[in-house]
């Protein structure tokens, strides 16, 4: 737990232009600007490298992926572990490819999820640095869940149901140690109940109004500390609001307007990886 | 270890002898409880009987023959032999008289022989029918294990031989040559020395002294039991026979120099191969019921936060256990954690790392450190060894603990099961409650505040949860467990966990009952709380030990198999080849359909539907859910006059064999308290009810985690600080009989207190703290009472007896032994309110109807008369009792009839034997006409009904 949040690398890919019109999504409400989403990740890119000082590998975008940003969906990495997933959807299942070679050449152990009946999104893989929560959902499913078991094997993995909503991280992540950032939907505090019913830890939560707000990205950095990337006001005003009571926080407010369109948080587009995690 | 196993189960013959006959009164006291002890092992045993008694007896003679085994012997010497003549003499009683004569046989012989044992062993043989021979073979817990037991009790003393000769069998003599041959050869043996001694005077004195003193005189017997120590080493130790669990333990705690003991236990296997906790509290033996005498001490309850140990020796053996789990891939972990875990056990064992050292991979290829060791990995563990140079041992060991204790499964004790659907789960008990594993995954979690109680019956395991925040009421989740051995096993893990890591002080068992349903178990050691408490007074000096970790690797993966939560699964983390439904004849599209029957909510798949949420479930008081096909047993008593089984064709299943045993004597007795008894503590079920609202305030119990643990530094402070704050230790270390009588006090309050019990209690009347030792057995019953004032009366003379199975008015409610059987259906005559009070509880649901094949075959004596036709006679009263146990359930139906002035008492007791595998009928119902006619010296029977239910393998579904 005393090294939840370290992060030295992380893994990103480029926006393809098939974004805009073939990415996968929930609802077909608004157009993507595909020029303003490219702007918004190379935002995201620069926080990662700039602001944080991360090492970014910066896989090429690929046509034939629409949703290939969405990195986080390819591979589960914890400690020198990484899961290449096999995701729900068919047509993102290529994406792992390239994840796959970037994450070897990180000298990661690498498990691949070659059971043709398994399927897992890393969007609903929650690592509280203490355990798995791994959301059952129309992308991820109990064998899925399992593998992830056997190739973390230190770790519980508990299963929640997300019966609403794309993944479990659409609407909660880690705020921190032992805290967990949550919608207030009634579908998001009822899977929280579960999660805190289903752990033999305690865990801390902030509530904030909007459900996709609840995705965050937490790191713990050496000489900055507590860090986390979230929503913009502009996005969602209330919410950002909320995480102001994080105190000894670097807040860095970073726009996801674009991408949440197809769904994107902000987990989605990248990989976080603690290459000196080896113990 | 050779020695003397076999000698006591010779003594359990002779005491079934004993109770099989009260009429000799010299036998009787320790005689009686060896029966009553002996039987409870044949209930254990799996298999399963049936016996309907029926006694009448004139109850204007309350000569009180029928409770006499239960009687210390001086007040039996007063019982008659003619009884037995008459019995014998009954020409409508075959079966009796064959059972007296067996009786008979062995009486005179120790008054006549010089070695007893062997003399009744023949004298035996001899009398016997063959078919009581075989009840008696089945009977006997240790049967299978005769051979070995005749061999080795007999000494090479002249008499013997002699005797042997003079049996008339020459299988037997035979025997005996074998045993001289065996005696002989082992005579070096540490044990037979001793043992030599004692059995030559015993040759010599023995023709002067009862059999009581021969008992005694085997009670000293000793025996070498094999301990397994966690360094792999064996550490054998001699103790007596009939010595207690806990004898052994201190022998183990001894030699280990362990003061903080409590973490720990010994496991046995048992005659299913399973691993078992030994319980210190009873007779090893019984436990372990062959002649097996090989534990291994392992880590029973594995503490949260190992850095709370006190000693270094604590967590040294804590580490030598998870070393064992871990190499095992019982606590499965990852590459990077096996490595790190390896380093640390060479750091603590090998001390820094040498580079000097010509091969240093060939001491870690030596060693086993993970299933799937390579090369790789012991690249990594030696270099991980390298960083932790200048660590000392202890700081090795805690380093490692500190990594262990995070893994997923540590401390977590893995049972098989299944779901209410059916799916295989795994069932893993834990200091923080009860986890539901799929596969790997786990899909639910069961924390022990959440758990109101928890329970089991025949394979069925039910907890109760208390309701969430926003439900209105309990719900109960069911599992299916193999059998009702890993069930009952399960359970008391449970049970045990929970007191030991929830509780401050452990719960009183309940009282002793003279008619057990349901296990008494509880544990009885120390908790968690008490045994930090206690250690923090440790004042000595660090023990010295030696590390060592040559002795482990042979017995890395003996003992204990690969367990792996998908894998196969274990219980207690040991057995990873249970068949599911290895035991039972289960079809599953019935087990299917009698779990839709029942509507079982699916609360256990949180993945699957809404309903995740464990407060959604219905609440299912009652589950008259049937499950294990094998053991259904409804027993309906339509009337005192129509006891065959052939009514119950409908709803029992599966093989049955009922006996009904009718007496009638003149000389009769109030055999009706008799025949209430069955002895057998009941295996099939039992409950427990963890977390009762205590409005005492020191039993409260810590809610957090992060509390208890603040609670205990605080205590740990305030010994540091001795006489500045004395308060909390003296609180805390006052002597058990303290807490208990305190916590006896609680549960009084309790008992007031809470609501739930309204249903299991039927408290009232009953002075609370009349025990049934403390009433007079004798206590005659008002007779000539009105019918309305029956039921009281009937109340009363069960609390006599010690047990109205179904009173649970014990001012204890938390404790529940026996109370609602799902599945038994009783008829009642009259109508008694304490009655009607239970069977609020207990009525049944739908029983589920099964297809079946019947094949009854009755066998009725002559003498019927008073039975049915004719002046049926006034009745009085009647009282139906159902006990159940763990293959047998009891249905004893009593009936008072009052006839042309002269009442009578007329029991009929049927027993249901129902088991896990074929039975033996033949066998079951000498078993079952034996069992009765010791529970019922005098009675006769008058009826068999063999009464066989197949489930048709095709169902329409």
């Amino acid at each position: 737990m005393a090294g939840f949040g370290k992060f030295t690398h992380a893994v990103v890919r480029g926006i393809p232009t098939s974004l805009a019109k073939e990415a996968l999504r929930t609802d077909q409400l608004d157009v993507v600007d595909l020029e303003k989403a490219q702007k918004e990740h190379e935002v995201y890119v620069d926080v990662l490298r700039e602001k944080l000082g991360l090492q970014v590998i910066q896989l090429p975008a690929d046509e034939s992926l629409p949703d290939c940003v969405f990195v986080e969906d390819a591979a589960v990495v914890c400690g020198d572990t990484a899961l290449i997933t096999r995701p729900g959807a068919q047509s993102r299942r290529n994406e792992t490819v390239a994840m796959k070679s970037a994450l070897k050449e990180m000298d990661l152990n690498i498990v691949e999820m070659t059971d043709d009946n398994a399927t897992l999104d890393g969007g609903d893989v929650l690592f509280t640095g203490l355990e798995f929560f791994v959301g059952l959902s129309k992308r991820t499913n109990q064998k899925g869940a399992d593998i992830l078991a056997d190739a973390f094997k230190d770790y519980v993995v508990s299963t929640v149901p997300v019966l609403e909503g794309l993944h479990l991280k659409s609407f909660c992540s880690m705020g921190g140690p032992g805290l967990i950032i949550i919608g207030s939907s009634e579908l998001a505090q009822k899977t929280l109940k579960i999660m805190q019913q289903m752990s033999d830890h305690r865990y801390d939560k902030l509530t904030v109004p909007d459900d996709i707000a609840a995705n965050c990205i937490y790191m713990n950095l050496p000489d900055k500390g507590h860090v986390l990337l979230h929503c913009t006001p502009e996005e969602f005003p209330e919410s950002s609001k909320a995480f102001e009571m994080l105190k000894d926080y670097i807040l860095i407010p970073v726009s996801n307007m674009e991408k949440g369109k197809v769904d994107g948080a902000l987990t989605c587009c990248s990989v976080l990886i603690n290459k000196k995690a080896h113990v | 270890m050779t020695t003397e196993v076999g000698s006591e189960t010779e003594v359990k013959e002779k005491a079934e002898e004993t109770a099989t006959q009260p009429d000799q009164p010299e036998k009787a006291t320790e005689d009686n409880q060896e029966v009553a002890n002996t039987e409870n092992a044949t209930a254990e045993g799996g298999e399963e009987e049936e016996v309907v008694v029926e006694e009448e007896e004139d109850k204007k003679e309350k000569d009180g023959k029928g409770i006499s085994r239960f009687l210390p012997p001086w007040l039996k010497k007063q019982k008659s032999q003619g009884q037995v003549v008459a019995n014998e003499t009954s020409p409508t009683n075959k079966v009796i008289s064959e059972a007296t004569e067996e009786e008979e046989a062995p009486a005179p012989a120790p008054e006549t022989n010089g070695h007893i044992e062997e003399v009744e062993e023949k004298e035996e043989v001899q009398s016997e029918e063959v078919k009581q021979k075989e009840a008696e073979s089945t009977s006997n817990a240790s049967a299978d294990t005769q051979p070995a037991t005749e061999e080795k009790v007999t000494e090479s003393t002249a008499q013997s031989p002699g005797e042997a000769k003079s049996a008339t069998e020459d299988v037997k003599e035979e025997e005996q040559q074998q045993k001289k041959n065996e005696v002989e050869g082992k005579s070096t043996e540490p044990a037979a020395t001793g043992d030599g001694k004692g059995t030559a005077d015993e040759g010599l004195s023995s023709i002067f002294q009862s059999p009581l003193r021969l008992v005694r005189r085997n009670k000293m017997k000793l025996v070498v039991c094999h301990v397994a120590l966690l360094d792999g080493t064996d550490f054998p130790c001699e103790v007596e026979k009939r010595a207690k669990g806990q004898f052994l333990f201190f022998k183990v705690y001894e030699h280990l120099n362990l003061m903080e003991r409590d973490y720990f236990g010994l496991t046995y296997k048992d005659s299913h191969e399973q691993r078992c906790w030994l319980d210190p509290t009873k007779d090893i033996k019984r436990q372990i019921r062959s002649n097996n005498w090989q534990f291994s001490f392992n880590v029973k309850f594995y503490p949260p936060d190992p850095s709370l140990l006190t000693e270094d020796i604590t967590r040294y053996l804590l580490c030598l256990q998870l070393r064992e789990d871990v190499a095992s891939g019982r606590l499965p972990c990852s590459f990077v954690t096996h490595a790190l875990l390896g380093s640390y056990t060479l750091q603590a064992e090998h001390g820094d790392y040498e580079p000097d050292q010509p091969q240093p991979l060939d001491y870690i290829t030596q060693q086993s450190f993970a299933p799937n060791q390579n090369k790789e990995m012991e690249e990594k563990i030696l270099e991980l060894h390298k960083s932790h140079r200048g660590m000392n041992p202890a700081q090795a060991d805690t380093q490692f603990l500190e990594n262990a204790k995070k893994l997923s499964m540590y401390g977590v004790d893995l049972h098989r099961a299944k779901d209410s659907e059916g799916v295989d789960i795994m069932l893993g008990v834990c200091a923080n409650g009860l986890l539901v594993y799929k596969d790997k995954l786990r899909i639910n979690r069961f924390a022990w505040p959440k758990i109101l109680k928890i329970s089991y019956k025949r394979n069925n395991y039910y907890i109760k949860i208390r309701p969430g925040e926003s439900e209105q009421f309990e719900s109960t989740v069911g599992f299916k467990l193999p059998n009702h051995r890993s069930a009952k096993r399960l359970w008391k893990v449970c049970v045990e966990n929970h007191s030991f890591f929830r509780l401050n002080s452990p719960e009183v068992p309940p009282k002793a009952r003279f008619l057990t349903l349901g296990s008494k178990f509880r544990y009885s050691g120390r908790t968690q709380t008490q045994t930090r408490l206690a250690s923090s007074l440790i004042d000595r000096p660090a023990p010295n030990f030696e590390r060592t970790s040559s002795k482990r690797i042979s017995r890395s993966l003996d003992g204990a198999p690969v367990i792996n939560i998908t894998e196969a699964g274990s219980e207690n983390g040991h057995e990873p080849h249970l068949e599911l439904h290895s035991d039972s004849k289960a079809s599953v599209p019935t087990e299917v359909s009698a779990a839709d029957n029942n509507s079982f909510p699916d609360t256990k798949e949180p993945g699957k539907t809404a309903q995740v949420e464990i407060e959604e479930t219905h609440v299912i008081q009652e589950v008259s859910k049937e499950t294990k096909p094998a053991t259904v047993t409804v027993t309906v008593s339509p009337s005192p006059d129509a006891p065959e089984g052939v009514a119950l064709q409908p709803e029992v299943r599966e093989q049955e064999v009922v006996v009904v045993v009718e007496e009638a004597s003149d000389t009769a007795t109030r055999a009706r308290q008799e025949s209430v008894s069955s002895e057998s503590e009941s295996d099939e079920e039992a409950e427990y009810q963890p977390n009762l609202p205590s409005p005492i305030s020191h039993t409260l119990i810590p809610e957090e985690k992060e509390e208890e643990v603040e609670e205990v530094e605080r205590e740990e402070q305030g010994e540091q600080e001795k006489g500045v704050e004395p308060d909390p230790i003296t609180k805390e270390t006052a002597p058990h009989p303290i807490e208990a009588s305190q916590s006896a006090q609680d549960v009084e309050e309790r008992e007031n207190g809470a609501e739930e019990e309204k249903g299991e209690t039927d408290d009232s009347t009953e002075d609370p703290m009349m025990t049934p030792d403390e009433v007079p057995n004798g206590h005659a019953l008002p007779e000539e009472e009105a019918p309305g004032m029956a039921a009281m009366a009937e109340e009363e003379e069960a609390k006599v007896n010690g047990e109205s199975p179904m009173a649970d008015s014990e001012p204890r409610p938390q404790v529940i032994c026996c109370s609602e059987p799902p599945v038994v259906k009783t008829e009642m005559v009259t109508i008694s309110d304490t009655f009607a009070a239970q069977k609020t509880h207990i009525t049944t649901k739908e029983v589920p109807i099964v297809h079946t094949e019947t094949k009854t075959i009755t066998y009725e004596a002559a003498q019927l008369d008073n039975n049915g036709e004719g002046d049926p006679g006034v009745l009085m009263t009647a009282q139906t009792i159902t006990s159940e146990s763990l293959c047998t359930t009891t249905t004893t139906h009593i009936t008072k009839t009052l006839k042309g002035g002269l009442s009578e008492t007329r029991i009929e007791k049927r027993i249901v034997i129902t088991g896990d595998s074929d039975i033996d009928h033949d066998q079951a119902l000498a078993q079952a006409i034996k069992e009765a006619k010791e529970q019922h010296p005098d009675m006769s029977v008058t009826r068999v009904v063999v009464h066989k239910e197949t489930e048709l393998a095709e169902e329409d579904e």
